[in-house]
């Protein structure tokens, strides 16, 4: 037997055990074991409320309605032709972004996958310009040239939407070595599902991560399947957060219903990036609501196991959890639900009366310093 | 002027850049402590400290995909490749992530990178270490591809793609490393990229050459003059973007080309080159364009195969013949 040099990782604020044995689909609705959970699940979270402000914990509402109102309209105009392309929408996961964002600073670098809207939203881009660039036009944040998977703003450094599973975590990484590198106390905080822990990717850069100790907050969003693969059928060791042990670093299981757990947790990673340049992995234990993608039918997974997590539904716990604590009122979240809707709804005009862009955009952006030496780029 | 192996003066070019700007590292693997695999970066370790000249682990995609996202944060980094034959495994990272950054991006992130270190064909070492990629990464808008001939141009071409905001695949050839040239002093030397250079001038038959195919083709130029066969050579040392109206210049003075090159002949660099010739010169060539390649096999380890694998001097100066009719 070898010495296991790190420390397990923690559990703390996780209901559920990590997927160190089989995860076991409900195969009936138990109605009212799912309202025992739900309701256990809000008792943990009313423990948590006293460390935010009501403005703050109001923030963090409005910010996962608005993604969750901004995904349904996305879903609302890519079945009606507006948007094409791919489409993965993050309706069920909106604590984990809204969460774990509401834990750094603006000038903190986050990466995402393919299924990045939500964590754009959450870093502090606009309706107007996510919308813009799904309707593929000049105004969108990424000028229509990368659509739904390449979502980018330097502004608030948020460094894209990577459609390559588990490409973007050598790039967080080396984000975060820029910023031990230039002296900044800058964290990165790197998105990705569970089916990129199986990349290559994954490893080279927790090895890396440690060995180098970079400030890189790696945030896997177990949502439990790989496109239509569930995690039984793609991982030999389920417990994704014991796999930050094979590279000495620290890591976390999380609910990711519960956006405060989410909050706390990070907080913890945050304080250990910013402070000793230690990178951890989060598991956070998430579940899409929706199919993988748009095209996605969903014939995988049970009616059963679907209810089960919408039952636990991140946006109903909180505001149960704040109404019942008196923190605010239905009439008030109901007001919040409304101004969210019009802030999509004029994300939808903006996109929808922007221009697409020139022609001539074809062929900007190809390089920053471009050499013309007379060869063909065009088939004459 | 200093006369300078190709290894001193990509040693020199890095060494300058590093002290010219704190953005710019150098990693990758043996590249610090070992005084890097091909000595490359021999001293950088104990000159620049190991901030900035940095061993990593076997581990291409990660420390390539590394460098890009420290690209995207500000920083210049120089990775080396032990051999270009690993880039292989770093393919994603140098394709999806550093080639197409900008552009997915609409123009906000750029990613000044060089990914440098020896390729092309090298001796005896079999299929999996003697190759010549350059067509593959030519093939990608969004990166430039620079392969240099000479110590100088060695020095002058690595500190351009060093100072150049876009990826810079630098392709050196592991067999020319020791090959000496006059380099200027001069830390503000620089040669730019996407400029062709005429390396011997010639009226009757161009031939276009990089890397190690250079030397043999100034070689094979030298032996035809001897047979009254006046040969151009023209060094393209940037792949991508091409400078093809050098080219095209050449072939319309000489109206006779012979394209040489040691990578497969398949969907190469000779292939792309050729098309241009023939639809901008067409009516100009005495002769069809020919090519002189790389065999279309995996490099053999035996001798006598990999001799006949890799062109040579004498298969360039058959080439030239052939084109001139002389036999």
């Amino acid at each position: 037997m070898t010495k296991q040099s790190a420390a397990p990782p923690s559990r703390a604020g996780a209901d559920e055990q990590s997927s160190t044995g089989v995860i076991d689909p409900p195969k009936e609705i138990d109605k009212k074991k799912l309202a025992q959970e739900r309701d256990q699940a809000k008792e943990r979270q009313k423990d948590r409320l006293g460390g935010l402000e009501q403005q703050q914990l109001i923030d963090l509402y409005r910010q996962m309605i608005l993604i969750r109102r901004f995904e349904e309209k996305a879903a609302e105009v890519y079945v009606a032709g507006k948007i094409g392309g791919f489409c993965h929408l993050y309706i069920g996961q909106e604590a984990v972004a809204v969460g774990s964002i509401s834990a750094i600073r603006k000038d903190d670098y986050v990466l995402g996958s393919y299924r990045e809207h939500g964590q754009a939203l959450a870093k502090g881009m606009s309706a107007r310009s996510i919308m813009a660039e799904l309707y593929g036009k000049a105004t969108g944040c990424s000028k229509g040239k990368g659509g739904s998977m390449h979502m980018f703003d330097k502004e608030v450094n948020f460094l894209g939407g990577h459609a390559i599973v588990g490409g973007q975590i050598p790039l967080a990484t080396g984000t975060a070595f820029a910023s031990k590198y230039q002296g900044t106390d800058q964290v990165t905080l790197c998105f990705f599902g569970e089916a990129a822990v199986n990349q290559g990717a994954f490893h080279e850069s927790l090895n890396m991560a440690q060995l180098w100790k970079l400030p890189c907050i790696y945030i896997c969003e177990n949502n439990q399947y790989g496109m239509g693969t569930s995690v039984d059928r793609a991982m030999s060791l389920r417990d994704i957060a014991q796999k930050a042990c094979a590279y000495e670093i620290a890591s976390e299981f999380v609910d990711g219903m519960d956006v405060l757990a989410i909050r706390e947790a990070t907080l913890r990673a945050v304080e250990r990036g910013r402070k000793e340049q230690l990178p951890t992995l989060l598991e956070i234990r998430t579940y899409r609501f929706m199919g993988h993608s748009m095209s996605d039918p969903g014939k995988y997974r049970t009616r059963a196991e679907i209810e089960k997590y919408q039952e636990r539904d991140p946006i109903k716990l909180l505001a149960a959890s704040l109404i019942e604590e008196q923190i605010t009122d239905e009439a008030t979240l109901e007001k919040l639900d409304k101004e969210v809707r019009e802030e999509v709804e004029d994300a939808v005009r903006f996109a929808e009366e922007s221009p697409f862009p020139s022609p001539e955009e074809l062929y900007t952006d190809v390089y920053a310093n471009p050499i013309e030496t007379g060869q063909s780029r065009t088939i004459r | 002027m200093p006369t300078l192996t190709i290894r001193d003066a990509l040693n020199l070019a890095i060494k300058e850049e590093l002290a010219r700007d704190e953005k710019v590292f150098i990693m990758g693997e043996e590249v610090a402590e070992y005084d890097g695999a091909y000595k490359v970066t021999r001293g950088l370790l104990k000159e620049f400290g190991p901030k900035r000249v940095i061993d990593t682990p076997i581990t291409e995609l990660g420390f390539a995909g590394l460098g890009v996202g420290a690209a995207m944060a500000g920083l210049r980094p120089i990775v080396e490749f032990m051999t270009f034959n690993f880039s292989i495994l770093a393919t994603d990272q140098i394709i999806n992530s550093a080639a197409k950054m900008l552009y997915m991006s609409g123009g906000q992130f750029n990613i000044p990178i060089v990914f440098r270190g020896p390729g092309g064909t090298a001796l005896q070492v079999s299929s999996q270490h003697s190759q010549a990629l350059e067509s593959w990464y030519a093939y990608f808008p969004g990166v430039k591809v620079v392969m240099p001939s000479t110590a100088a141009d060695a020095k002058g071409l690595l500190k351009s793609s060093i100072r150049d905001n876009d990826p810079v695949i630098f392709i050196e050839q592991e067999r020319m490393y020791g090959l000496k040239g006059e380099v200027p002093e001069d830390p503000d030397f620089t040669i730019p990229l996407g400029v062709a250079d005429v390396k011997r001038e010639g009226t009757d038959c161009t031939i276009v050459a990089r890397s190690l195919m250079v030397p043999l083709a100034l070689e094979a130029a030298e032996k035809l003059q001897e047979q009254g066969v006046s040969c151009e050579v023209i060094d393209p040392r940037t792949i991508r973007p091409l400078d093809i109206d050098t080219i095209i210049e050449s072939v319309k003075k000489t109206n006779r080309v012979v394209l040489a090159e040691e990578s497969h002949p398949i969907c190469g660099v000779n292939a792309e080159i050729s098309h241009e010739i023939m639809e901008r010169a067409f009516d100009y060539l005495d002769a069809p364009v020919k090519r002189v390649s790389g065999a279309d096999v995996p490099m053999p380890y035996a001798k006598n195969l990999e001799q006949l694998a890799v062109p040579d001097v004498a298969k360039i100066i058959a080439a030239v013949r052939e084109v001139a009719y002389l036999d």
